[in-house]
């Protein structure tokens, strides 16, 4: 299982994280960034490009 | 060279670390050594002129995440190449030192261009690294008054910052507006006037001609004469690649290094790539170039084509990857606009096509009437779609 996290406090809201896996990080009516904190391990890679793609690098990833 | 000697990247900015991944994601276990020449693991460079100015920098915090894949990777940091001599697959530190490589990855980037202005050069400053935002830093504030040449994405950021931090702030550019190249004129002239409105005087049309002071700066000299006081500049007016260290090899460097639809470095004797910044390369989906693009985007695009080659290359294999196809995209923070792009808005006629040019808005940028970019402010959103049709341009 992977968690994920996103410092609110460093999240702008681009939604760049939302390319390579948009039914996990989405952009909401508001443009505020929702994502879901759990994902499937075999996600990982699609994961990791979207925590590469956030320009504030607000992403963090736990794989337990 | 042979079988055993490492990949050799040289520069340890994001494109090197995205080449390194790339290379262990395509099953290259070999050695890989990263040459930087900032004592600095690979950060991230876009803080510098906006949050870390603002609230402090330090570079720990800026630093990307490193995948695991790249745990064994030699960081050779603080050291300069400065010398390379392909066909024999060396390259040469600034301690003396000759590295022997199996395989050459050219990621030195880019460093600010200094223009040759006459007067004191204490007092000026240039914005690349951290070490240089921290410096910069130091002298902003309450009292400071900072003039910054030139109006693109860094002038601009920078000036935001400032007046954010209190300091007083003029901005001399030649050009009409600031940030016209990728924006525009009109879209430039209202984040002209946004940035007026923030308390920032502009001096557009003009050169500085002179830097006054006797020991350091107090101000500058416009080429209709006017002076502007002055506690500390910085000349922000576009880069220059750094290949110096590759002169000699029959290269084409006439603007970055220039490389195939693989990203192979043309006329390159041995296997070598380039990333990033310094790449300029083909796009698939912009036919026309070759191109050099300092977009953040980009060097993670290019490092993880350029890592994927490379390695097919050191295999013996054919090239199996398609041509090289990237949307370039920029975002920037100025003040409270958000502001975001896709595609190459330069190449286009802007269109205002949501919202109004001084507040929230979309932008499409049509050439012969087919989409190339699309700007937006505070709308992120709406740039989903966006980004999609562009890159069905491949199509």
């Amino acid at each position: 299982m992977i968690t994920i996290d996103v410092d609110p406090a460093v999240c702008d809201n681009y939604g760049r994280c939302c390319f390579d896996a948009e039914d996990i990080f989405f952009l909401d009516d508001s443009g505020a960034l929702q994502f879901l904190s759990q994902a499937d391990d075999d996600r990982l890679a699609d994961l990791e490009n979207a925590a590469d793609a956030c320009p504030m690098q607000a992403i963090s990833l736990t794989v337990s | 060279m042979s079988d055993s000697d490492p990949v050799v990247i040289v520069g340890a900015g994001l494109g090197g670390l995205r080449a390194a991944e790339a290379l262990r994601g395509a099953g290259f276990d070999e050695h890989i050594v990263v040459v930087g020449d900032e004592p600095h693991l690979p950060y991230n460079r876009p803080p510098l002129s906006k949050e870390a100015l603002a609230g402090g920098v330090d570079v720990e915090d800026l630093h990307f995440r490193r995948r695991a894949s790249i745990d064994d990777v030699e960081w050779r940091l603080g050291s300069r190449v400065v010398a390379s001599d392909l066909a024999g697959s060396t390259i040469t530190l600034d301690n003396g030192q000759v590295l022997p490589f199996s395989g050459l990855v050219i990621a030195s980037g880019i460093r600010p261009r200094q223009l040759p202005i006459p007067g004191p050069t204490t007092g000026r400053v240039l914005l690349r690294g951290a070490d240089d935002a921290a410096h910069l830093r130091d002298q902003l504030g309450p009292g400071s008054h900072l003039v910054i040449l030139g109006a693109g994405f860094i002038g601009c950021e920078v000036a935001a910052t400032a007046r954010k931090l209190g300091a007083e702030v003029d901005v001399v550019a030649l050009d009409e507006e600031p940030l016209i190249r990728p924006l525009g004129p009109e879209f430039g002239a209202a984040m002209r006037r946004h940035h007026e409105d923030n308390g920032v005087r502009f001096h557009m049309g003009r050169t500085v001609t002179e830097f006054l002071g006797e020991d350091r700066v107090t101000g500058v000299r416009l080429d209709d004469g006017t002076a502007i006081p002055a506690t500390i500049v910085l000349e922000a007016v576009g880069s220059v690649p750094n290949v110096e260290w590759l002169e000699g090899n029959g290269l084409d460097l006439s603007d970055g290094v220039l490389v195939d639809e693989s990203l192979r470095v043309i006329d390159s004797p041995v296997p070598a790539v380039a990333v990033g910044d310094i790449a300029r390369h083909p796009n698939a989906l912009f036919p026309g170039g070759p191109w050099r693009i300092e977009h953040w985007n980009m060097p993670t695009e290019i490092g993880r084509h350029a890592g994927k080659t490379l390695a097919t290359l050191l295999t013996g294999a054919e090239i199996e990857t398609a041509p090289f196809s990237a949307l370039p995209s920029f975002w920037s923070d100025q003040y409270d606009l958000n502001i975001q792009s896709f595609g190459m808005p330069g190449l286009g006629e802007p269109v205002l096509v949501d919202g109004n040019l001084d507040g929230d808005c979309i932008v499409e940028y049509r050439k012969d009437g087919e989409l190339v970019g699309v700007v937006g402010v505070n709308r992120s959103k709406d740039l989903m779609d966006y980004r999609k049709q562009l890159l069905a341009r491949q199509q």
